[in-house]
Order: structure tokens, then C-alpha cells, then sequence
């Protein structure tokens, strides 16, 4: 177990590094909600009350597209270069390599979502997050749904060429309708009803009660349930549909 | 009488895909220290045959062994102990070449070194190269130096030369030989026939799923004496070939003509048959023959 342990650590950090020395992937991951931050920021300036909505808005999108999109796109690219077999060869456990990986999404979310913050503190007149323990929750079962679904949604994937099509087809809609961009209340009915069946609504929800409204862990308990819904589902198909190679798939 | 269970035993292996019959009824065994060839043309069913070996596919049924241990439970003391070179696998690409080789050092209980490794793979200028940088070749010297690292008892090569020049290819051959000297088992896989003639100790020639024929080459009727084949231009010009048991009648006949009449014989050549010949046979006459032959049994009494 202390085995299993030790080489999880050692494959996350290798996971860590590589992703540092890939520039462009760290930058944009990094840099795109950021600079949407940046221009919603210009634009919105001012408006406290819209200021209010895009801060937790864009947290709640950093923590999709660094689990959901990252690992859907990763792990076709992983699979469809090989070296998802080629893992599958070593004594390294499943367990252990799976791990790894989600550890290092739920880092890039955890990073973000921290940025987000203290840029909202230091720009965007949000004041620092009022209660840590739902910001916590928030973010860990945002992280564990949209992982879960992101591994899952990557067995649909038929190649990696398909890759961001696929991902952005999923990706671009659930953040408009989710309110990152505006209240999602302001959207029209079916859209909210659509909305609020998923899951990022209520991770949304569920950080702007932390860090704006201060709607506590109680208010948001429905939407929790949904979160653990969708996550239920996510684990069940990213175990059950899980292929090491393209071929089986 | 050893107690050490054989490498490798395969008996009434079937393998079936959704109708189609990938792998129909395979037997064979390689002993400790052996190196043992699957030769056969694409889609013949080796690759199949080895993942199912490796602990990449279930087999349909049938029994097999490797290293005493069930592939199809993946056991983890069993990947301790056997290396892999895939027939193309990708890598990471933002590593280097060392930090690969160390990375799969920590994964293994008792790893050989990770700068002998890298030596043994001839990557030594590579080391501090990330993946992405490597040539075709360096990559694929990276997938021994890999497979090579857990110090393994067995190693599964597929296809192992694939797409390498020339002088790479001979390089490779050389390390292959050099696990031999270890007391390595090595299962080959190629469709080159040069190169199982030059590295198996026996070869299992295998098409549509069975197979057709397995032994040493010799056994095979490689190199063999009883079956030469001499090839020369006739009078007018044209090629000849005949075999024969004995070349000396045939060559005394052709170079008495040519004197007699007082010219030269022209492209003489005298050869024994090489596993091609043997390969090219087996495989057409396969393809003739009736569909449930039963496999040509050369084998000593090795199984």
C-alpha cells in the first residue's frame, strides 16, 4: 500500500513537470481564464453586481476545463499515442496511474480557483472569500463530478484529432447557459431548466455562495445532490467504458 | 526434472473477436533462456497471440502460462518480472531520455542501473533529450532501455526492428544477442525473415491463426543439405533452376557442357534454402491446401 502510495507521488510529480515544460499548454490553461477575468473585468467595470456573478462564474469554469476538458482531451491523446498501453505493461498499478493523473487536475483546478480569488480581491472589488469550508466543498465535489465525466466523456471520443470538437461541443454551451458569463437566473426558462439539471450550475452556485453571497452549505444542499448525481454517474461510466488502448476501444 | 515452470506455455490458445477467429487452436512452449521466434505475415494472429501473453487480452480459451503465472490476472508480480517492447507505443514527450529510463527504474523491485541501461541502449549522448527530440530510432532504443530496466527474466519484443536502417537494425541484434548471453528469455515477434533466422534458437511459423510449422531453423530445412538449390543461364540465355538432394552431378553435368562446347557457365549460383524458401512453402502451400491441415510437426521432442 506504501508501495502504491510512493509511486502514485512519484508519477504525479513527473505529471507535474512535464506540464510545466510544455509552455503553450501551461500558459493557456493558465492564461484563459485570466484573460477572460481581464476582459469581463474591462467591460463590467463598475458594475459590482455583474462583477459579482463573472468572479464566481469564472472560478466555476476553471474548475470544468481543468478537469472535464483537460482529462477528456488527455486522456485520448494518452490512449491514442499509446502510452496508456505502454503504462498498462509496468508493474505500476492502475490505481496508482489514475490517481496520479487526477491529482495533478485537481491541482491545476485548485491553482486556478486560487487565482480567481485573489484576483477578484485585488480587481474586481470581490472581497475574500466568506466561508472557506464551502469554497472547499464546492471546489472538491466540482473536481471529483467534472473528473469523473471528463474520463468518461473521453471513452466517446473517437480520436484525438475529434478531440476539441468533441470537449468544445460539451465545453462552450454548459458554460454559457451555467451563468459564468452572466446571472443564469436572467436566461430564459428552458434554459435555466436545462441549466440547473447540470451539474456546473450548482458548483457555480455553490462558490458564489462562498466567496459573494455567503448563501450558506445548508441553502445549496439541492444542488449538491445533483453535483453527486452526475458525479455517481461520472465514476460509473469512467470505470465501466475504461480502455487502455485504442484499439479495444 | 526442474521445478522452474518453462517461460512460456500456450496450449489450445483460441482467440475470437465478435465472429472472426483470430487465434485457432495455438500450442507452443519456450523454455528458460531460449529465444523464440513468431514469424508470420500481418494478420497472421502473432501480435494477438502476444498481448494475450503480455496480459493485454483475454483469451477466448485455451491455457497459458507465463513464468509459471495467468497473464489474463495481470498479476503484478508477473510485470515485475517481464519487460515489453510494443510494436509502436507512444512515450511522454516532455521528458528526457534518463528520466524516463528512472522513472521505470523506481517502478520495479530490483532495477538494473539506470546509466548501464541507457549505455546498453547506445543513448548515452541522448540522455538529457527530451522525448519529443528523439529520432524514429533513439525512440525505439528508449522502448528496450524501458523494457530492459526491471532487469526482466522474460522479454516480449514485437516487431522490435521495424522501420530502423540498416547498421540500427544490426545494433539491435547484437543487444538481442546479448540478453541471450544473460540467460534471458526473448519472444520475438517479426516478418523479417533474416532477422528470426539470424536471432531464434526455434521459430513457430504462423498464419490465420495456426501454426504451420515450429522447430530450430534446421529443423525447418534451413541450411539444410538435403535440399539445394542451383540456378544458372542456360545456352540460350535463359535462367534455370533445379533442386536437388546433391548439387555435385548437376554442376559437373552443366560446367562439362559449357567446356565442351567451350564457353562459360553464367550466373551459377549454388544455395541452400533460407527460412524465406521454407516460410514462402509453408505459407503457399497453406493456401492450397485443405483448410484443416494439421500444423507440419519438425519439432524435436522440445514440447
Amino acid at each position: 500500500m506504501s508501495d502504491a502510495l510512493a509511486l502514485t507521488w512519484r508519477q504525479y510529480r513527473l505529471e507535474r513537470r512535464m506540464f510545466w515544460r510544455n509552455p503553450t499548454a501551461a500558459f493557456f490553461n493558465f492564461f484563459l481564464p485570466l484573460l477572460f477575468l481581464g476582459l469581463f473585468g474591462a467591460i463590467l467595470s463598475g458594475n459590482q453586481d455583474d462583477l459579482d456573478v463573472i468572479v464566481p462564474g469564472i472560478a466555476g469554469m476553471s474548475v470544468m476545463s481543468t478537469t472535464f476538458s483537460a482529462l477528456a482531451m488527455n486522456l485520448t491523446f494518452l490512449r491514442e499515442q499509446g502510452v496508456l498501453k505502454r503504462m498498462r505493461g509496468t508493474p505500476l498499478p492502475s490505481g496508482s496511474y489514475l490517481g496520479a493523473i487526477a491529482a495533478h487536475a485537481v491541482t491545476n483546478a485548485a491553482i486556478q480557483v486560487a487565482i480567481v480569488v485573489v484576483a477578484g480581491k485585488l480587481f474586481f472589488g470581490v472581497d475574500w472569500p466568506k466561508d472557506y469550508l464551502e469554497l472547499v466543498v464546492y471546489v472538491a465535489a466540482g473536481v471529483a463530478c467534472l473528473a469523473a465525466l471528463g474520463v468518461a466523456y473521453s471513452h466517446v471520443i473517437p480520436n484525438f484529432d475529434a478531440a476539441p470538437a468533441f470537449v468544445n461541443f460539451v465545453f462552450l454551451p454548459v458554460i454559457f447557459i451555467s451563468g459564468v458569463f452572466y446571472d443564469a437566473e436572467d436566461a430564459p426558462a428552458f434554459l435555466r431548466d436545462i441549466a440547473r439539471a447540470l451539474p456546473l450550475t450548482h458548483i457555480i452556485d455553490g462558490l458564489s455562495g462562498a466567496m459573494v453571497t455567503g448563501r450558506s452549505l445548508g441553502d445549496n444542499a439541492g444542488g449538491l445532490g445533483v453535483i453527486g448525481l452526475w458525479a455517481a454517474a461520472g465514476v460509473f461510466f469512467a470505470i465501466r467504458g475504461f480502455s487502455w488502448d485504442s484499439r479495444n476501444a | 526434472m526442474s521445478t522452474v515452470p518453462r517461460a512460456i506455455e500456450v496450449s489450445d490458445l483460441h482467440k475470437s473477436y465478435a465472429g472472426h477467429e483470430a487465434v485457432r487452436g495455438i500450442d507452443f512452449a519456450v523454455e528458460r533462456g531460449e529465444v523464440f521466434g513468431l514469424l508470420g505475415p500481418n494478420g497472421a494472429g502473432k501480435t494477438t497471440t502476444v498481448e494475450i501473453l503480455e496480459g493485454y487480452r483475454e483469451r477466448t480459451s485455451g491455457t497459458v502460462s507465463v513464468l509459471g503465472m495467468d497473464p489474463g490476472e495481470r498479476p503484478r508480480a508477473l510485470r515485475e518480472r517481464v519487460g515489453i517492447v510494443l510494436q509502436s507505443s507512444g512515450m511522454y514527450r516532455f521528458v528526457t531520455a534518463r528520466e524516463a529510463v528512472a522513472h521505470w527504474a523506481a517502478m520495479y523491485p530490483n532495477p538494473r542501473d539506470v546509466d548501464e541501461v541507457i549505455a546498453l541502449a547506445g543513448l548515452q549522448e541522448k540522455r538529457d533529450t527530451y522525448v519529443r527530440k528523439l529520432s524514429g530510432g533513439q525512440a525505439r532504443r528508449l522502448d528496450f532501455a524501458l523494457a530492459l530496466i526491471g532487469d526482466p527474466e522474460l522479454i516480449f519484443l514485437d516487431e522490435p526492428t521495424t522501420g530502423f536502417d540498416p547498421a540500427a537494425r544490426r545494433q539491435a541484434w547484437d543487444t538481442i544477442r546479448s540478453l541471450r548471453d544473460l540467460g534471458k528469455t526473448v519472444l520475438l515477434t517479426t516478418h523479417y525473415l533474416d532477422e528470426a533466422q539470424a536471432l531464434a534458437d526455434r521459430v513457430a511459423i504462423i498464419k490465420d491463426g495456426r501454426i504451420l510449422a515450429i522447430g530450430t531453423p534446421s529443423e525447418l530445412g534451413v541450411g539444410s543439405a538435403t535440399r539445394v538449390r542451383v540456378s544458372w543461364r542456360d545456352g540460350s540465355g535463359e535462367a534455370q533452376t533445379r533442386e536437388v538432394a546433391d548439387p555435385t552431378a548437376l554442376v559437373h553435368e552443366l560446367t562439362g557442357e559449357a567446356l565442351a562446347r567451350g564457353g562459360a557457365v553464367t550466373d551459377l549460383t549454388v544455395v541452400r534454402p533460407s527460412l524465406e524458401d521454407v516460410y514462402l512453402e509453408l505459407t503457399a502451400a497453406d493456401d492450397s491446401g485443405p483448410a484443416d491441415q494439421p500444423p507440419v510437426r519438425t519439432e524435436a521432442a522440445n514440447v
